[in-house]
């Protein structure tokens, strides 16, 4: 999820809250009254000045064929979900639309709303295998693809402040978590803190125990929590990944007032940016944020980033990355022409055009094979190759939890784990309480 | 010049009600009985809403955030409507008088009234920031070192409360105000004559006259206090952990977070209910009802 939508997710949640009981009583929100006809389809996406301008070229190179037209529609971010899951199947449902793969993705399978487009991904190979298998493997479920990724790769990583690091006498990043945790201790000596976290938001807390979890066990634990295996969450993994997280807290890590810091205010970053914390784990689309927020902090190449470290004995991969792995489109299967939407998807999404469009806004696809162009496109070329380079290398693209889980699993996840961060909870009463909030 | 009654042919008949009785049955009761039923299902919003009949409401007995929702709600509403009555009544009363001091000051304490709650929020949220805001600097003279107020589960729900207060007060001020100009003047002159002193007339002639506007502002903000929720969901989001979640809080986040609009709707008719009951209570308590206006219906 991008910044944008996080900002504006907060402020329209409250407009959405008021028509609750007309929602709930309705069972429908008004849409384009496009679906439905043969020869015209509907596209749903996220409004994202950026590439929204990539996405229309897409579409206008698809109609330009002269087949079926298709139209493309935006939504913000909290609008959009309620309008999806209430639309959806629907004469006014779109034809094409975006999700996050993953646990979102699946509730729409499982529903039997969204196409199966595996027969047709298997026709294409050229196709299929120009997307990282990492990435195409969020948008399937139980062996099915239900979703194309159509937007940039978004892992976590660390961003630095190197004049803080440089102060402190750090001169390279720790690839261990020993190491880290001596960094830690050295900058909280040197008077910095070290690590700025926008706790008032627990899916920026959520960061920590996702990684942790799979450093110290491996990523088949959490693929047996996002399962919903019985007992997956007392795994003694997890109970260890959240004793790690509470040590950070105790060692004063993210400060003492980490959970009134907001990220919609650019209140972390700018613990950052002024040197006032000296990193901070955030998704790639931390660059983009910084570049409009606080140009000066990039242009004096302030700006340092790096993997998050490996676990000394940890059963997990240290190359295995922790993010949103895309963004998908999926084709609903109510659809009057799935074929002709699915075709929009398979030619369209591996377009060098389209391609050329994501890099220069600061998203890398989720293709192999394109080095070159990640090298030379935009202001962001060097940050681009990094993500790129660590997408492709990763033994497992794990996706974040909250986007893997079912939504109501997510949403009792970030509360438990936020009394974790305040110490309201143990460990071990973390575990028990997902356990038992079972599905 | 004739005298003509007030009763009988000048009333409005029950057809000039209509409109507002269509758009009632249309935007409040339908929805509400909607409400009543789904709260009776299984639904998210994707697949048809599934029955599961008393589910959601067994459930209510089971979940602790409910208990606590419902808590923290029962608190808000008592401490908002002791805060802001103690303050806007006499600061109300005030400013009924003449004066130009009080004609400006008046004006100026209106603005939050002018503000949206998003925008209340928002800036709050600015104000109560512990590294760049306000907090930062007042913390500290308050005994709050790291200006960790609304990130505190000491603190945070007493901050939330207080920008509530600090954004109904000039609403209820204004009733108040209203209301105290008119109260006739003779009165005040009666007991001028009588030797009353100020706090004896504010006490035996402007409470007593303010009565049906106490009682007034009292439904309002609870049955306010009792719905309130953009202030705190951009302000705290319910937290840290749960320190601030109050109950239509618990609903939006169950309803459109957790998309379970069953279980949502089961808290939604609480919240139904527990509004209406509480409003129904201080009119019958305070003898509102018996009250008769002088120009029914005029």
């Amino acid at each position: 999820m991008s910044t944008w939508s996080r900002v504006r997710r907060t402020v329209l949640a409250a407009a959405l809250a008021t028509g609750l009981a007309a929602v709930a009583a309705c069972g429908g929100t008004a849409g384009p009254q496009a679906g439905g006809e043969a020869g015209q389809l509907t596209l749903w996406t996220l409004q994202n000045e950026g590439i929204n301008s990539v996405q229309q070229a897409a579409v206008d190179r698809f109609n330009d064929t002269g087949g079926p037209q298709i139209d493309l529609t935006t939504y913000l971010n909290d609008p959009y979900k309620s309008a999806l899951q209430t639309a959806i199947g629907s004469p006014n449902g779109p034809d094409v639309f975006y999700n996050w793969g993953g646990g979102n993705l699946k509730g729409y399978a499982d529903a039997g709303q969204a196409a199966d487009l595996t027969a047709a991904l298997d026709a294409r190979p050229e196709v299929k295998q120009a997307f990282l298998p990492q990435v195409l493997e969020t948008g399937t479920i139980d062996g099915k693809v239900y979703g194309i990724p159509m937007q940039g790769v978004q892992p976590l990583s660390f961003f630095y402040n190197k004049d803080v690091f440089a102060q402190a006498g750090i001169t390279e990043f720790p690839t261990t978590w020993q190491g880290f945790l001596d960094t830690v201790d050295r900058l909280e000596a040197a008077g910095v803190q070290p690590i700025a976290l926008a706790g008032a938001q627990s899916w920026t807390e959520m960061m920590y125990p996702e990684y942790l979890l799979d450093r110290v066990g491996g990523s088949e634990k959490f693929q047996a929590i996002a399962d919903g295996k019985p007992g997956a969450w007392r795994d003694p993994a997890v109970v260890q990944a959240m004793t790690m997280v509470q040590d950070l807290v105790d060692r004063g890590a993210f400060g003492t007032n980490f959970t009134a810091v907001d990220y919609d205010n650019q209140a972390s970053q700018a613990l950052l940016t002024s040197g006032r914390a000296a990193m901070e784990l955030m998704g790639s689309w931390q660059v983009t944020s910084l570049n409009d927020n606080f140009p000066d902090f990039l242009e004096q190449g302030k700006l340092g980033w790096a993997p998050f470290p490996a676990v000394e004995g940890g059963a997990g991969d240290p190359s295995t990355v922790i993010g949103n792995p895309s963004n998908y489109y999926s084709v609903s299967a109510r659809s009057a022409d799935v074929p002709a939407a699915t075709d929009f998807l398979l030619t369209q999404m591996t377009d060098p055009q389209y391609v050329q469009g994501m890099l220069e806004k600061g998203q890398v696809p989720a293709l192999t094979g394109i080095e070159q162009q990640v090298a030379s496109a935009g202001p962001f070329a060097d940050f681009n190759t990094y993500t790129y380079d660590q997408t492709k290398n990763a033994a497992t693209f794990v996706q974040s939890w909250d986007q893997a889980l079912p939504a109501a699993e997510a949403q009792t996840m970030l509360t438990n784990l936020s009394k974790v961060f305040t110490k309201e909870l143990t460990p071990q009463q973390f575990a028990e309480a997902m356990d038992s909030a079972g599905r | 010049m004739s005298t003509t009654s007030v009763t009988g042919s000048g009333r409005p008949g029950f057809v000039w009600a209509a409109p507002a009785l269509a758009f009632f049955a249309l935007f409040a009761l339908l929805p509400m009985l909607a409400v009543v039923v789904l709260s009776f299902t299984a639904y998210d919003g994707l697949s048809a809403p599934r029955w599961t009949g008393l589910d959601n409401w067994v459930r209510l007995g089971s979940d602790p955030l409910f208990t606590e929702s419902l808590q923290l709600s029962f608190v808000l509403t008592g401490v908002s409507w002791v805060v802001q009555t103690a303050v806007a009544l006499p600061l109300g009363v005030w400013l009924a008088g003449r004066g130009r001091s009080r004609a400006v000051l008046a004006a100026l304490f209106f603005v939050p009234l002018l503000m949206s709650s998003a925008a209340i929020a928002v800036l709050w949220g600015t104000l109560f920031d512990p590294n760049f805001g306000l907090a930062s600097v007042l913390g500290p003279l308050v005994g709050i070192e790291d200006g960790n107020i609304i990130g505190s589960n000491r603190y945070a729900f007493a901050a939330v409360i207080a920008v509530i207060a600090w954004q109904y007060m000039p609403f209820h001020t204004l009733l108040y105000q209203a209301a105290a100009r008119a109260i006739p003047a003779q009165l005040y002159e009666a007991a001028l004559i009588d030797g009353a002193g100020r706090w004896r007339t504010f006490v035996s002639i402007t409470v007593p006259q303010l009565r049906d506007t106490i009682i007034t502002s009292g439904v309002l903000i609870v049955v306010g206090s009792m719905t309130t929720f953009e202030v705190v969901l951009i302000l705290t989001g319910g937290g840290p952990g749960t320190a601030s979640r109050i109950l239509p809080l618990h609903m939006y986040l169950e309803g459109f977070r957790s998309f379970d609009m069953g279980y949502a709707s089961a808290l939604a008719v609480v919240l139904l209910v527990l509004g209406t009951t509480l409003s129904l209570v201080i009119a019958r308590v305070t003898g509102y009802r018996r009250m008769t206006s002088q120009r029914e219906g005029m």
